[in-house]
């Protein structure tokens, strides 16, 4: 068992759902083509060999009906793990997440627990279109009832992951389809992230970037090359969404006196529009410059690769709002 | 099937038990003392008290937004549902779901629900736990008409049948969804035509005689206890009043002739006179059981009355298992 040892993204999901598998008994996995073929990103493979078609189970096409198993399975005592296969399928499973999975606690007085997590991956970058690549957290973060996770590395995935199982409550787990394959040193042993904790990827002293998923990894390398002009980032990570670690992001901002927040999706009414009001709500004084928001634009993910290159924000467009906020006297 | 005079006396009893919490909460919702919306399951007693007398308590079911009658046939508190429909603290969900999400998952009542269609999937997810726990508990989904034409009841059903899962489709068939009758919003008279499209067998009964409802859910609920897999089962009956509220004549989409003939059929008076004829009650026996069960409705409403409304403290408690609002 070395330190060392390396784990893709989805390997590092594969294993916390396995060893969790392994630990609790009530936890089951539902969702399409999961089983023999181990999911359409791989993410699943080898579960179902393992545990059974029992413990996971290939489900038909049908989005509500698989949360809704997830919703009726959780609230009489199981544990379950339901996939969603592509974020954009959360829409035609709306009513079951957002009127249901996330309501019934409430409604029902806290007379019900619903220890479920909703799996899926979200994001662009593969040509897939507009149905096959959207970030939509913010849809799912305005949501009472809901927690939300978005891992941008492999460590915080296994982590993340572990916890959202062990969760209470029903959370919704965003793996991002172009993380896939990243590779990075990931611990054997079962081990969680607390929800709602965020993390200071790299420490920094003249500007904070507030990145998640994908944009964490782009706002490294914009860093990097942000660095070399003299610029030192500060990139905070709040890995979970909902709830999300505000108390970071402002201690933050409260030291480095400016801020650029960068996300994946369209940046109106986005998690960069929320961040950015608690921040002049929290921080005002502190601050040097308004908080800068990268994001998509108002548009549809397009098809071409030609358009969806300058669609999706990269460590170019962080590193170009960074310059802009620095600018500001 | 032949059911002995105390299942009898049970099934009348639930049956009464519902009809007189719905015409209590009807005579406040006129008094203006229940806020909110109200959907009234007078008329249809037969339905959830033939399914549920055929349940074990720690078996499930799922409601509609017209679900009082579920829970109580399913075995609920009178006190703590009409406190639950005054919106006060001592109510079932606490004042925080009103009539629409009553619950009691400890009597395995997965709650009432606002969005139509919408129990059926839930339903499917506790068959799955109930077979995944191999204990032989089933559940039931009770819904409308009008819901087998939302894509949530068909995805429910088609994947309770591909997993073989435990459950009983109880399709309370009032031939109105909301205030439009049933021939214009399907091409079909009998929504149990369905059924043999997800591969599950499927009967009619009469949903006004309650000893009709009940064999049928015996056998179905059984066939799913034993392995047998998913039913349906379509109960044919009628909402004596409107589709919320309290108003039963005078309706611009249906006829009073209409409303007239099925109120002879009333569920309840024509069990009486059946359980008479055939010598299991007597007049005096239905006199004392309807005196008690009035007796236990007007403690509910000076219980619902004294008790206090919730405290607005209350508003962000129970968003979450062990956390207290976002953020």
């Amino acid at each position: 068992m070395s330190d060392d040892r390396k784990l893709t993204y989805a390997q590092a999901f594969n294993e916390a759902v396995s060893q969790m598998m392994e630990a609790d008994p009530d936890v089951f996995c539902a969702g399409e083509d999961i089983g023999a073929f181990g999911g359409v990103f791989g993410t699943f493979a080898g579960l179902q060999a393992k545990f059974g078609e029992r413990r996971v189970v290939d489900t038909p096409i049908s989005e509500q009906a698989i949360v809704g198993l997830g919703v009726g399975a959780s609230v009489t005592g199981l544990r379950p793990i339901v996939d969603l296969m592509f974020m954009d399928f959360i829409c035609v499973a709306f009513d079951q997440i957002v009127n249901q999975a996330a309501k019934l606690k409430y409604m029902f007085g806290g007379d019900a627990t619903l220890p479920m997590t909703i799996t899926t991956a979200g994001g662009g970058g593969l040509s897939a279109a507009a149905q096959h690549s959207q970030s939509l957290e913010a849809l799912l973060c305005h949501i009472p009832g809901l927690k939300v996770v978005m891992p941008s590395n492999p460590y915080d995935m296994k982590g993340l992951m572990i916890s959202c199982i062990k969760e209470n409550n029903p959370t919704v787990m965003i793996k991002h389809k172009r993380l896939l394959g990243m590779s990075a040193p990931v611990p054997t042993e079962a081990y969680g992230i607390p929800l709602g904790k965020g993390n200071i990827i790299r420490p920094g002293k003249d500007v904070t970037i507030v990145a998640y998923a994908r944009m964490a990894n782009e706002a490294i390398s914009a860093a990097k090359e942000l660095a070399e002009e003299g610029i030192d980032c500060e990139i905070i990570d709040p890995r979970t969404l909902q709830p999300l670690d505000t108390d970071l992001i402002i201690d933050s901002a409260k030291k480095t006196n400016r801020v650029v927040v960068a996300q994946e999706a369209v940046r109106f009414g986005g998690l960069g529009a929320e961040i950015a009001s608690q921040i002049q709500e929290l921080a005002f004084d502190y601050l040097d410059a308004p908080v800068s928001r990268i994001g998509a634009p108002f548009s549809p993910v397009p098809f071409s690769p030609a358009l969806e290159s300058h669609y999706i924000p990269d460590a170019k467009s962080i590193a170009k709002g960074v310059r802009d906020v620095m600018a500001r006297r | 099937m032949d059911f002995s005079s105390a299942k009898q006396f049970d099934l009348h009893r639930r049956m009464v038990r519902i009809r007189l919490f719905e015409e209590a909460a009807g005579r406040l919702a006129e008094a203006n003392k229940l806020p909110g919306f109200l959907h009234l399951y007078v008329g249809e007693e037969a339905v959830a008290s033939g399914v549920c007398g055929a349940l074990n308590d720690d078996d499930h079911i799922t409601s509609t937004h017209r679900g009082h009658g579920h829970l109580v046939a399913k075995g609920g508190d009178f006190n703590r549902m009409m406190a639950e429909l005054m919106g006060k603290s001592t109510g079932y969900c606490k004042g925080k779901g009103g009539s629409m999400h009553i619950s009691d998952t400890s009597l395995g009542m997965l709650g009432a629900n606002g969005i139509v269609g919408a129990g059926s999937p839930i339903a499917v997810g506790a068959a799955f736990a109930n077979k995944y726990r191999g204990k032989g508990q089933v559940a039931v989904a009770f819904f409308g008409d009008g819901s087998t034409n939302i894509g949530a009841f068909h995805e429910a059903a088609n994947m309770a049948c591909a997993l073989h899962l435990p459950i009983v489709f109880a399709c309370e068939n009032n031939e109105y969804g909301e205030f439009t009758p049933r021939d214009k919003t399907m091409a079909i008279t009998d929504v149990v035509d369905r059924a043999a499209g997800y591969g599950m067998p499927g009967v009619i009964v009469d949903g006004m005689d309650v000893i009709a409802v009940h064999e049928a859910a015996v056998e179905a609920v059984e066939r799913a206890r034993q392995g047998g897999g998913p039913s349906m089962i379509e109960a044919k009956t009628y909402r004596f009043y409107n589709h919320h509220g309290v108003q039963n004549l005078g309706l611009k989409y249906r006829s009073d002739e209409e409303v007239a003939v099925w109120k002879l059929r009333d569920p309840i008076f024509t069990f009486e006179d059946r359980m008479i004829e055939n010598g299991v009650a007597t007049r005096a026996n239905f006199d004392d059981i309807w005196a008690e069960l009035r007796a236990d409705i007007d403690t509910a409403i000076q219980f619902a009355e004294d008790s206090p409304y919730p405290t607005p403290d209350q508003i962000t408690v129970n968003v979450y298992t062990s956390m207290t609002g976002a953020n």
